[in-house]
């Protein structure tokens, strides 16, 4: 048993050096790519591109511990952030409308954690169901209008710097709540309950572990992150549409598992998740760099979290012994045939077009 | 011996039975009720154009709906059918702006052939790789997305560009009714048939129900698997073809989200999210009752925003009412097998 925790604890560290060397090896590409990258003004500045994502990968990070999933957080983002632009245009005090907002997100949350750890439902689907109900939500307020014209008070979270300083208000933030974060999963009883739960929810269940209540509490929690993650994207764009933030839990789910937290639960660190997102930042930065579309960034990122799971995978099975048996060879063999194919015939026609 | 082992099953076996028919009975009567209330305020809903209207609007829906119920079935999700139909609507829509002499009725084959090759990919990714279906398939949305912009450079194909005989793949109706709707009749009587009665279609049952004793059964589980995802991809492809000829133009955002609103008509249609069970009537009727809400919406002058709040809601209800009735079942039969 021992053993097992030892080897288990060596792979997660030998994980973490990984993203480690990654970052190095991204950040010295980088600097080659542009003489831009190695300005502190442009790294702080950036950073403030991934705080949202960041806030939202705490909590997920609690989530997918215990192996459930929230794929609503990029929905409860934009009703609290459209709730607040909401109420604010009625003319209410914008703290007191973010107060309200928050307070809705709380709502948001139980609904949520109620129906995944009472009604036993997947959290999946629970979370599906509400990504499609939250973002409706957010919809219905403000329709095809913006809410805009925030004091400047407000419009700090998202743009303002410390002092005289150029660090983010939003990074520094991030960096309280992350050190926050991580002592409660790492250093506290309830964050032992978090990875029992995800490794052996019955046996916890019979050990008197408040299942029902720690899981409802990490949805809300959840929902909290995910408003406050929305005020800031509102308050760095300096107005808030009811599609805000749409998508975002896929990044946030991604930069989660590739930070080694695993899906099935009952593994991970959030110095790993921590790691990830500065992988992503600087990747994403590197690549703005150099001018590549967002989506084309996109297919990097995906590219990375299915390799961070396939590439562990097929060198475990290498150094467990496992030979080359003939179905092996034949489906690399069948993977590598119809990607090529399918990307001989994706240029051909790409640049049958392009020369017209 | 082996009638002692068998009789407990039987009733839970009947009694699941009975509730998979209750439950489509129960999308039924509440299709019924709303269309009532809705023709009372608005009597254009109950006309045979509405109706048309209607179909017409879910066809693409069903076609990916029943391809996303394979695979969860499997106990497994497909998010990158949005993807996958995106970029094969793309790349078939460059391929019939370049050669316009090109018969439509090609694109079919082409855009099936395609779709073939992204589910493959996934396929392989999950049963040969071991990757989770979710992050394979959420890794996979991300790509194929990039792939569209990649590949017009965020340009769009307009339906100017785009010669008649393509835009009538889907819109034209040389047996009276339009040949998107026969698609998707098509689509759906292959799938029932798939599997009801073939072998495949019942080991994917099995793959799901219990995957343990499907290994004990001898299935080749990973095969199986592959072939739900390589199904996905075709039935994707197929979509986008027809996406590109309904709408008539192929956009870097084309089916964005979609996956969603398959999953949502799977659930709704009561497929069980656990994987194993699932009925090609009961998620057309998911569908259909999807369409109708949408459709209703419209008809009764509430704001289009409210529409994927209703598809929302409409999901929750589903699966708490499922999960509800399912445990009081198996409550029932706990209790009678113990006497």
């Amino acid at each position: 048993m021992i053993q097992i925790i030892r080897s288990r604890r060596a792979m997660f560290l030998r994980w973490e050096w990984l993203l480690v060397v990654l970052i190095v090896a991204v950040a010295l590409i980088n600097t080659r790519l542009s003489p831009f990258f190695l300005n502190s003004n442009n790294l702080l500045r950036t950073t403030s591109d991934f705080m949202e994502l960041g806030i939202m990968m705490l909590p997920m990070v609690f989530i997918i511990v215990t192996g459930n999933i929230d794929l609503s957080i990029a929905s409860t983002l934009g009703l609290s952030a459209s709730l607040m632009g909401w109420l604010f245009m009625g003319g209410w005090d914008i703290w007191l409308a973010a107060g309200i907002a928050l307070l809705v997100s709380v709502l948001a949350g139980l609904l949520n954690g109620v129906l995944i750890a009472r009604l036993k439902l997947p959290a999946l689907v629970v979370t599906l169901g509400t990504l499609s109900f939250y973002r409706g939500l957010a919809y219905a307020l403000l329709g095809d209008q913006a809410a805009r014209g925030y004091p400047d008070s407000f419009t700090f979270l998202g743009q303002g710097t410390l002092g005289t300083t150029r660090i983010p208000f939003a990074l520094l933030l991030f960096a309280v709540l992350a050190l926050i974060f991580g002592l409660v999963l790492h250093k506290t009883t309830f964050g032992r309950y978090l990875y029992a739960i995800g490794n052996n929810e019955p046996a916890c269940h019979y050990s008197g572990v408040p299942v029902e209540r720690i899981k409802i509490s990490i949805f809300v929690l959840s929902s909290m992150m995910a408003a406050l993650a929305g005020f800031i994207l509102a308050a760095r764009f300096g107005s808030t549409r009811p599609d805000i933030g749409t998508g975002l839990e896929l990044t946030v789910i991604t930069v989660t598992v590739l930070g080694g937290v695993s899906i099935f639960g009952g593994s991970g660190t959030l110095v790993g998740a921590i790691l990830a997102l500065l992988l992503v930042g600087i990747l994403r930065f590197g690549m703005g760099l150099v001018n590549l579309q967002g989506q084309v960034q996109d297919i990097v990122i995906g590219l990375l979290l299915i390799l961070s799971i396939l590439l562990p995978r097929i060198a475990g099975r290498l150094s467990a012994g496992v030979s080359w048996r003939k179905q092996t060879i034949l489906k690399t063999a069948l993977a590598v045939t119809v990607a090529l194919l399918f990307g001989l015939f994706f240029f051909w026609s790409r640049a049958l077009i392009l020369t017209q | 011996m082996i009638a002692e082992t068998q009789t407990p099953a039987r009733p839970q076996r009947r009694l699941v039975q009975a509730f998979v028919k209750f439950r489509e009975i129960g999308i039924i009567v509440f299709i019924v009720v709303l269309a009532a209330l809705v023709s009372l305020r608005n009597p254009a809903f109950l006309t045979a154009a509405n109706f048309q209207d209607i179909v017409l609007n879910i066809s693409i829906l069903v076609i990916v709906a029943l391809a996303q119920t394979m695979v969860i079935i499997t106990r497994g999700i497909d998010l990158s059918v949005g993807s996958m139909i995106g970029l094969t609507a793309m790349m078939v829509a460059y391929l019939v702006v370049a050669f316009p002499g090109m018969p439509p009725i090609l694109a079919i084959p082409l855009g099936m052939l395609l779709g073939a090759a992204l589910g493959s990919l996934n396929g392989l990714i999950i049963a040969g790789g071991g990757v989770p279906p979710i992050i394979a398939t959420l890794g996979m949305l991300s790509i194929y997305r990039g792939l569209i912009f990649f590949y017009s450079q965020g340009k769009w194909i307009n339906a100017f560009e785009m010669p008649p005989s393509f835009r009538q793949l889907a819109k034209g109706a040389p047996l009276g009714v339009p040949n998107l709707i026969l698609f998707a009749i098509i689509v759906a009587l292959g799938v029932y048939y798939f599997l009801r009665y073939s072998r495949t279609g019942r080991d994917i049952y099995a793959v799901g129900s219990n995957p343990d004793a499907a290994r004990f059964a001898g299935i080749p589980m990973q095969r199986m698997i592959f072939r739900v995802y390589l199904i996905s991809g075709i039935l994707c492809g197929l979509a986008g073809v027809l996406w590109a000829s309904r709408f008539e133009a192929a956009q870097t955002n084309t089916a964005l989200g979609f996956e969603l609103q398959t999953v949502a008509a799977s659930v709704v249609g009561g497929v069980n999210i656990f994987g194993g069970s699932g009925s090609v009537l009961g998620v057309i009727l998911g569908a259909f009752l999807l369409g109708i809400i949408n459709n209703a919406l419209t008809l009764v002058q509430i704001s289009p925003f409210w529409q994927l709040a209703a598809q929302g809601l409409l999901i929750l209800l589903a699966v708490i009412v499922d999960s509800t009735i399912l445990r009081r079942l198996q409550r029932i039969t706990s209790r009678k097998s113990r006497t």
